[in-house]
């Protein structure tokens, strides 16, 4: 077994008293003294510093060829629309595969002279090989070992990033910016993965400590573990990849075609040229039979990440899978979301989770199960 | 009061014993989300997965501590299993059972042992 890396702020996650796990080749903090569902409910009321920093940063450049070239070279790849990112704009996207599956989710910005792109921690030596063989040569692709990641979530996080970093309110959902801290550049994103207004901050190995420091030292905010994350981005409905995707599932299937812009969708002005677009865009005409789906356990037992679904409470019918599933703590009652395969399954039939072989029974619901509040125009 | 090396407490409580599960357990535990206990009357052999606990994090299983027979339960902790978090050796204890044979209590941790149990 290799040997766990640790993030710029492993020791700061000690002296808190952090609960530390390996996740995705680190050590990580999974929750801190207070606890997964007080740590949850915290960043939902007030606000929430995580150390995302193992997460993989990308760079996207080139010496030579412009911007627009970058785009266009990016569009072979991704299905969403780059050349229409506009510039200090974030997007989410995706890189499939030839058959359509998901070989990681993203996020990336338009930094002007680059594009920085946020990875999943357990996919950025694949993709960072994936897109040094696929693009051209021309570009420079850089997996940025120099920086954290951190993310400052909640109602709150404007009012006490600001205390740090000045003034904030001209960011919206989604914008990019630089700032300025201790003479250094942090780059600042109005975005994050709870559901709620927040941001998540880039920045150099060496500040971050005292940099997370002075933000804890702030009124109204705790610092927040991966367990409460997990919980909180399954309350808006967000995929974490490894459980709800992989790469054979498409991105319509798991409800992501809101992602895949016009532009680049059939009978738009660059429809398709993407990798996987046969089967997506496919997809997208004839509404795939397996699709992802939300559900409310009836019972008080949570249906988690694996559990096996069925039309019947005997186990013969197989009609799907729970992919991520918990306690929320908002809701105060277990919610799951899966697949199901609608060609097994009719909408007015029961469904039952099969866990330690007893049948519990589920009802179908909608996404999100809390709704989101990001800041928007 | 008996303790386990699977984080269970014993007490004698007349003929029977109550068990539940210690402090130590219930912190690592994180919060309690779901408890399933055992039915009446269900006889139990030591080492018998018995009840199934949920955190908000993960599941997992109590064993029997020892040969007998479930007489009570306690549900107000599957009414409310955040209880457990609360007060783990007090109001959350999870079942009563007689013993197959009652000497084998004499055969657990002491409070003393249990503790460096878990250092």
């Amino acid at each position: 077994m290799t040997e766990l890396k640790k993030t710029a702020l492993y020791d700061l996650h000690r002296s808190l008293g952090a609960k530390v796990i390996p996740f995705a080749g680190y050590e990580m903090p999974v929750n801190y003294p207070l606890g997964i569902m007080k740590e949850h409910l915290y960043c939902r009321k007030s606000a929430g510093l995580f150390d995302v920093s193992h997460m993989g940063q990308l760079v996207i450049s080139s010496n030579t060829q412009s911007m627009q070239f970058i785009a266009t070279e990016l569009e072979k790849l991704l299905p969403i629309d780059v050349l229409g990112l506009g510039k200090d704009r974030q997007r989410y996207g995706f890189l499939p595969n030839e058959e359509g599956g998901i070989i990681d989710d993203l996020m990336i910005s338009n930094r002007g002279d680059h594009y920085f792109v946020v990875i999943n921690a357990s996919r950025k030596e694949i993709d960072f090989k994936y897109l040094k063989e696929n693009i051209s040569k021309e570009i420079d692709v850089d997996l940025i070992k120099t920086r954290a990641l951190i993310a400052i979530q909640g109602p709150q996080s404007e009012k006490i990033l600001s205390s740090q970093i000045g003034k904030l309110s001209s960011l919206t959902y989604l914008d990019v910016e630089n700032f300025s801290f201790k003479g250094q550049t942090l780059w600042v994103s109005r975005s994050g993965y709870t559901g709620q207004d927040g941001f998540e901050i880039s920045l150099p190995n060496s500040l971050c400590e005292v940099f997370c420091k002075n933000i804890l030292e702030q009124d109204g905010i705790e610092p927040i573990g991966l367990g409460a994350r997990d919980t909180l981005r399954l309350e808006c409905g967000l995929c974490l990849y490894g459980q709800d995707l992989n790469e054979a599932i498409t991105p319509i299937e798991a409800g992501l075609k809101w992602a895949i812009q016009k532009v680049r969708r059939a009978g738009g002005e660059r429809e398709g040229g993407f990798v996987g677009q046969k089967k997506i865009l496919k997809q997208i005409e004839e509404q795939p039979y397996f699709k992802r789906e939300a559900f409310f356990p009836d019972g008080k037992a949570p249906l988690r990440s694996g559990t096996k679904l069925f039309s019947d409470d005997k186990g013969k019918n197989e009609i799907g899978m729970i992919t991520s599933g918990g306690y929320s703590p908002s809701l105060e009652r277990p919610i799951s979301m899966g697949y199901l395969n609608h060609n097994k399954f009719n909408v007015d039939e029961p469904i039952f989770g099969e866990v330690r072989n007893k049948f519990f029974s589920v009802t179908l619901t909608k996404l999100p199960f809390v709704p989101t509040s990001f800041k928007r125009n | 009061m008996k303790f386990t090396e699977e984080h269970e407490w014993l007490e004698s409580d007349g003929d029977m014993v109550k068990v539940g599960i210690t402090e130590y357990a219930a912190e690592q535990l994180g919060d309690i989300v779901f408890i399933e206990l055992p039915g009446l009357g269900t006889s139990v052999t030591k080492g018998q997965e018995i009840v199934v606990i949920e955190s908000v994090k993960a599941a997992s299983d109590i064993l029997a501590p020892l040969d007998g027979e479930i007489t009570e339960i306690n549900n107000a902790i599957v009414d409310d299993p955040s209880m457990v978090n609360k007060d783990p050796t007090g109001e959350a204890w999870f079942f009563k059972m007689s013993l197959k044979n009652q000497g084998e209590l004499d055969g657990l941790m002491s409070e003393d042992e249990y503790k460096k149990h878990i250092e």
